[in-house]
């Protein structure tokens, strides 16, 4: 029993920075933009967290676990949300190639993160010997509640993480809530079905399209940080963060689009992707269990459009550029 | 002296129209002014990192490219990277975002080296090379056509489906490093896959593969300008309900135009692992499958242009390796450039594309950028 608790216990650990992906995919995949610059942005996150607590852990005489928190915190948004605008930019307001776009932020991200990851301290010309910072990820991983020191297993499971990984699971229902529920979500998904009938019904696509995607991006940013700050205890390792981004993307497809399902379906590949750890097969065979998200991922995408139930569908105008004078 | 009067009318300062007649020369100018700004901003950022002057880093990036006996091997990199290009060229003529051309070459990689480690010294080495064509054209026509028959039939989401296929190929290499080398090992080297070389043209490495590379190039010009395959994939890129107003079968043309995708980037894969490295990683393609996107983008899915694009691309990357290895930086830099270029490209196609009309002024195109 113990066992499995600590085995789901490191699947939610696994699957957090996919939920911010995959809900930040969402939300920005809602209003018609999929942007394949996640992977690419959740990197500038990480690694604008990285810089920011860089600066205060090494300036501060103290370490504050409140100043911990919020300035790399701050610094991941602000790196996130400048990198969603430029990819905003180039497809919203140039009509750029989504794909193409999308695809060069992720080797700029990338490229961004690893670099810094690898050279800050070289260009800052600091004494430190590698980018590390234990104390601030003391202060993302302890425990909201403190309670939870002295529970069984099965209570750790559930209360016994750092406050990432609950505000992972706010944010995905929040915006299944204001996605379904609200005015501003049918808008936006109105935005993302068909742009020029939402233009024709009076609802400012330009400004609907920015806002998703930026905000969609800080979201999946803040994956970014979750990972170095609470995952690999503010370490960071270039290239460390994989493929998640994509993977992120794949959950997109596996939750048809509903931020609610995302949560689950992050747990599960997050259990997927360690899912060799706990079980006793040979060493020869763990890539083909390395591969069941993606394969599983791609049977949900056969399934949803052989099927072709219509709430199960990607947003119709998805990939497009608007341009209010096509026809 | 007129913007003032505009602001009070309430009229918009200005409205963009699209425009088709826009001449090659103001095209390229555009294009050029685009790439020379980027490049400026690209040794800013230099600049700011290194603290070397600009001509002293310019010529470190050329030395990277084309010091000595570095030309050949940047040759090379230019063909393999244009080989990919090529393969999703005619997929995306057609509008079909095949962002699995990394899987498509891998799992070509993939039966070329199954090839050398199964068959390798049991049948003469000409035979060998032989099969292993087959096999890499064949796998990565597989690869290919299995997002591409769903897309036809059903409309599945050509992008993620693609997508996802790269992962599936590189847990397949993965699988197979763990078979064919029991010391766990993450690459296959040389030694094992010891059969099935490229033979060496005047004496060289490399050379067979660019001149496939080239060959390559002008067939699939030829095809998709002067074939009649080649129409009907415009005509489905412009608009499906005309294709099928006109009679073409648009699903026939989908999957076919992607099993020639997914053969040309089986080739990729055969050149890659037979003809130069001789070893296989699940990294082998090391992220060509969406270089080769911007790439084909970048010359407008033309074969020939790309031959300058895929240049641009591959020089830039050798260069800017050797200014980060000469000062000690992580070489994730040319990452870092290359994402600027890029950016200030896709940025320029606006230009090109689009037209700006000020309001109250007849016939000014304002063109900054």
């Amino acid at each position: 029993m113990d066992a499995i608790a600590q085995f789901i216990s490191r699947a939610i650990l696994q699957g957090t920075p996919l939920l911010y992906g995959a809900t930040g995919e969402i939300i920005t995949e809602k209003s018609g933009n999929l942007n394949l610059g996640i992977p690419g942005i959740m990197y500038i996150g990480a690694i604008s967290g990285v810089i920011g607590g860089f600066f205060y852990q090494n300036g501060a005489d103290r370490v504050e676990p409140f100043l911990a928190v919020l300035i790399p915190l701050l610094c991941c948004m602000f790196g996130s949300i400048v990198t969603s605008l430029l990819y905003c930019f180039l497809t919203i307001t140039l009509k750029a190639n989504q794909n193409v776009t999308g695809l060069a932020i992720t080797t700029f991200g990338v490229g961004f993160g690893n670099f810094f990851g690898g050279s800050l301290i070289k260009i800052l010309k600091s004494d430190v010997p590698y980018l590390s910072l234990v104390k601030i990820a003391q202060a993302y991983k302890t425990p909201i509640f403190p309670f939870a020191e002295d529970m069984s297993s099965i209570g750790k499971m559930f209360f016994s993480y750092g406050f990432m990984v609950y505000f992972a699971v706010i944010i995905a229902v929040v915006s299944g809530f204001v996605l379904k529920k609200t005015k501003a979500g049918l808008h936006l998904r109105a935005v993302g079905e068909n742009p020029a009938t939402a233009d024709a019904a009076g609802i400012n696509v330009t400004l609907y399209k920015y806002l998703a995607t930026t905000v969609g991006g800080m979201i999946a940013g803040l994956g970014g940080l979750f990972y170095i700050m609470d995952y690999s205890n503010g370490i960071w390792s270039n290239n460390g963060f994989g493929d998640r981004g994509w993977l992120a993307i794949a959950i997109v497809i596996f939750s048809i689009w509903k931020p609610s399902m995302s949560i689950l379906s992050s747990y599960l590949f997050g259990a997927l992707y360690i899912l060799f750890n706990y079980i006793n097969v040979p060493m020869t065979y763990i890539p083909l269990i390395q591969m069941l998200p993606y394969a599983v991922t791609i049977i949900v995408l056969i399934a949803t459009s052989v099927r072709k139930k219509r709430e199960n569908q990607p947003p119709a105008s998805l990939g497009l550029s608007y341009f209010r004078e096509e026809r | 002296m007129k913007k003032n009067e505009k602001v009070k009318s309430h009229e918009p300062f200005f409205h963009i129209s699209k425009r088709t007649d826009i001449s090659l020369k103001q095209g390229i100018i555009v294009r050029i002014i685009a790439i020379l700004l980027a490049l400026a901003v690209c040794g800013i950022v230099t600049k700011l990192f290194t603290g070397d002057d600009p001509i002293s880093i310019f010529k470190t990036v050329f030395q990277g490219a084309f010091g000595t006996g570095r030309t050949l091997v940047t040759i090379h990199e230019i063909a393999i990277l244009l080989c990919v290009s090529l393969a999703v060229t005619p997929a995306f003529r057609m509008r079909f975002w095949n962002t699995g051309a990394e899987g498509q070459v891998l799992i070509g990689c993939l039966s070329t080296a199954m090839c050398m480690f199964y068959l390798g010294g049991k049948v003469p080495d000409g035979m060998l090379i032989l099969i292993m064509a087959i096999f890499a054209v064949l796998s990565g026509i597989i690869w290919a056509v299995i997002p591409a028959f769903f897309k036809a039939h059903w409309g599945t989401n050509e992008t993620l489906f693609t997508l996802m296929m790269n992962y599936v190929a590189i847990q397949l290499i993965e699988f197979f490093l763990k078979i064919a080398d029991k010391s766990g090992s993450n690459v296959v080297g040389p030694d094992l896959l010891s059969h099935g070389w490229f033979p060496r043209l005047f004496g060289e490495n490399y050379i067979l593969n660019i001149i496939i590379v080239a060959v390559l190039t002008v067939l699939l010009y030829i095809y998709l300008n002067y074939s009649k395959h080649g129409y009907e994939i415009s005509v489905v890129g412009e608009s499906e309900n005309t294709a099928r107003y006109i009679g073409i079968n648009v699903k026939k043309v989908i999957v076919r135009t992607m099993a020639l995708s997914g053969a040309i980037c089986g080739i990729a894969g055969l050149l890659l692992v037979g003809g130069a490295s001789h070893s296989i990683d699940s990294n082998l393609a090391d992220g060509r499958g969406f270089t080769a996107i911007m790439v084909a983008w970048l010359a407008k899915f033309n074969p020939v242009t790309m031959v300058l694009t895929s240049l641009l691309i591959v020089f830039l990357e050798r260069g800017a390796d050797e200014v980060s290895s000469k000062f000690g930086l992580n070489a994730d830099f040319a990452e870092i450039l290359t994402g600027i270029i890029l950016f200030f490209i896709i940025g320029c196609e606006f230009f090109i594309n689009y037209k700006i009309n000020f309001n109250h002024k007849k016939n000014s195109v304002k063109e900054d950028k």
